[in-house]
């Protein structure tokens, strides 16, 4: 066990399954020779070649079509899209195939593959390099969707969505990269998909947030009775968890960085709502980035949901 | 400085048998007879099952079906060629590959009477499901050799796409793939001219699709596509560069769609009918008849019996097809993950009420 950041949390992940499974796969660009523009696959063209870690051309669409030709004949392809504002080429693969090769083929043929993203704002980057429409992807059936918050779960959740029979879209908050230190378990260490996790127990209000928000929702916590629940995997989220934690609390602040409609959090809203309306004391709160398209570095800290915002939210749901 | 040409390129085109059936023997394919008589029941097979199908969507049986009517020779000469060993990865207008791989018939009713139950294919053959979005296999295939390649697996990969697929950023992207690490694909496009009421020439500037491969890096070869013989060589070439580690081959396979794009299509709004009429004269099955016949090979009497044993088959198929049980509604869930979700689960129970 050793301090790791989250890339070094991803490429220990990615090694370790590398070499305890042959059938695993790392492509996209610049992943090989590079070792990936954030450095996450360092030194895996090195020790497995340039058959399993293979640096394409640029296509995303390829990339994802090519990584779901792998996963059909047999393959366990870990594809990369460099940031997830580039995986908008690759829609349609996504959705049309990978999600939906199981049930057109009726079992006959499935789509064991990862695709990795860089993703959110916050890093100085260009357009296009900070999107978080993660919740795009929670809509289409087949497919799940995960986001680690800090280095211990980025490979307890890696190893497990690798493992995973079908497709899984696994978006790596690149703000938390190497923003903080953990120790990570070596060897078998997977953190089972399709359940959150309870940061911080509290008995007054229920905190949902995920990937780099779990920081913010937690800083915000200080000094309140506050129970914050780190989602870890959107699709499917863990109802039992989350409703759990609503009946004891009875309040509820959903915190994502995305924009408001249609994000994530009004799909947990939804689904609050009809299961655990009679434990509500007030109306369920949601933090997010406004509707409008993530700024750029001048603006970004105006636009992504900060700790003040949620303590606001907090202040006021108390209030019922 | 010189202008000097750096590079020059070939396509070639290839046909031995015409339309009025006489051969080029020198290219003839070393086929016997018992093997052309069988290239020849396919053929009538794959024709048969069409037009049932038709028939069977104008009397509601079938839901949308795309009809194969002139591209027969285009699928099944290159299917012939095929062990059934191979990944296979269609379009949606390949009946007679299907047929021509001994995919059973009645599935692909069951099909296209909208039973995906038809789509899960035998384990003996690794065909794909049908891929409804035009060129959007191409990069499945690729990766498919890219997979074989790790596994150390020699078998090739074989691709079937329209000319309308070869405007898609996918064609692109996977020939693009393919010809940079010289994967062992071979690519068959039928090019039957018209994409829905697109003409080719719309499709492209290119006089040929052909041509498209060699920007990539690898040859590309036309066939006329309505010759059996021709398509059979040319796949088999394809297929033993692919298995000598040559890399990828695209076939184009110059053909012509005479039906409509689908049962819900009328190609008479957009095409002229003598154009169609010019193309039912270099029918591919008419012209492989002519060529047995002036071996011997068959009279009106073997005609008779062929077209007996494809309506039988035919007969046999619809009525397996249409006997058996229905999909149940659990099926919705069943196959979209590999385990359900406590919800999925709450909505199985409420779909097999």
């Amino acid at each position: 066990m050793s301090q790791l950041n989250m890339v070094q949390a991803i490429n220990l992940a990615l090694r370790e399954e590398m070499e305890r499974d042959p059938d695993v796969i790392l492509m996209g660009e610049d992943v090989g020779r590079d070792g990936g523009v954030f450095r996450v696959s360092e030194g895996l063209l090195d020790l497995f070649g340039e058959e399993r870690v293979i640096d394409t051309p640029l296509a995303e669409s390829g990339i994802v079509g090519a990584a779901i030709g792998m996963a059909v004949y047999g393959l366990k392809p870990v594809a990369e899209i460099q940031f997830m504002g580039f995986i908008y080429p690759a829609f349609d693969q996504i959705f049309s195939h990978a999600a939906r090769i199981r049930s057109r083929s009726r079992g006959r043929f499935t789509c064991p593959m990862v695709i990795r993203a860089p993703y959110g704002a916050g890093i100085k980057a260009p357009e296009l390099h900070e999107e978080s429409s993660e919740a795009i992807f929670c809509h289409m059936p087949g497919i799940k969707v995960v986001v680690p918050s800090g280095p211990k779960n980025a490979k307890g959740l890696l190893l497990a969505a690798i493992r995973d029979p079908d497709p899984v879209i696994f978006l790596e908050p690149t703000r938390l990269y190497r923003m903080i230190k953990e120790e990570v378990p070596e060897g078998e260490y997977l953190t089972e998909l399709g359940r959150a996790r309870v940061a911080r127990e509290g008995k007054g209000v229920t905190v949902i947030a995920w990937g780099s928000m779990l920081q913010r929702a937690l800083a915000a916590a200080e000094g309140y009775d506050a129970e914050v629940i780190d989602l870890q995997t959107l699709s499917p989220f863990d109802e039992e968890t989350v409703f759990a934690s609503v009946r004891k609390t009875g309040r509820v602040v959903i915190v994502h960085e995305a924009p408001h409609t249609g994000g994530f959090g009004a799909e947990l809203a939804a689904s609050i709502a009809e299961t655990e309306m009679l434990s509500l004391r007030g109306p369920i709160m949601r933090v997010t980035g406004p509707d409008a398209t993530v700024p750029l570095a001048r603006l970004v800290d105006h636009y992504l949901p900060s700790a003040e915002r949620i303590r606001e939210a907090l202040d006021e749901i108390l209030e019922y | 400085m010189p202008r000097d040409t750096i590079a020059t390129f070939n396509v070639e085109r290839l046909a031995i048998l015409d339309e009025y059936g006489k051969a080029d023997e020198a290219l003839l394919p070393p086929l016997g007879d018992a093997e052309i008589r069988r290239l020849h029941e396919f053929l009538v097979l794959s024709r048969a099952f069409d037009r049932r199908a038709l028939s069977l969507q104008r009397e509601g049986r079938i839901g949308t079906y795309p009809s194969i009517l002139g591209q027969e020779a285009a699928q099944v000469g290159s299917a012939f060629v095929l062990s059934g060993d191979e990944w296979i990865f269609p379009s949606f207008r390949e009946t007679g590959m299907f047929i021509a791989l001994g995919y059973p018939l009645h599935l692909l009713f069951q099909y296209w009477a909208g039973d995906e139950r038809g789509q899960r294919g035998p384990d003996n053959l690794n065909i794909f499901p049908v891929c409804v979005s035009v060129g959007a296999h191409v990069p499945h295939a690729v990766g498919a050799a890219m997979g074989a390649r790790v596994r150390g697996d020699k078998r090739p990969v074989v691709c079937y796409f329209g000319d309308g697929a070869t405007s898609k950023g996918d064609f692109h992207e996977g020939f693009n793939l393919a010809g940079a690490y010289r994967l062992p694909v071979v690519f068959i496009c039928q090019n039957n001219q018209w994409a829905i009421s697109v003409p080719v020439n719309r499709q492209t500037a290119a006089l040929t699709l052909a041509q498209k491969a060699l920007a990539y890096g690898f040859p590309g070869v036309q066939v006329d596509g309505n010759d059996v013989f021709a398509v059979y060589c040319a796949v088999k070439e394809a297929l033993a560069r692919a298995a000598s580690g040559d890399g990828p081959t695209f076939v184009e396979c110059f053909t012509y769609r005479m039906s409509d794009h689908t049962t819900a299509d009328d190609a008479a709004r957009y095409r002229p009918t003598d154009e169609v009429e010019l193309w039912r004269g270099r029918d591919p099955i008419l012209r492989l008849e002519r060529f047995m016949a002036g071996r011997g090979m068959l009279d009106e009497a073997y005609s008779r019996e062929v077209s007996a044993r494809a309506l039988n088959a035919v007969d046999e198929a619809v009525r397996q097809a249409e006997s058996s049980p229905p999909p149940q509604p659990a099926e919705i869930l069943e196959n979209v993950s590999a385990a359900l979700t406590p919800r999925q689960k709450r909505q199985l129970e409420e779909l097999s009420k």
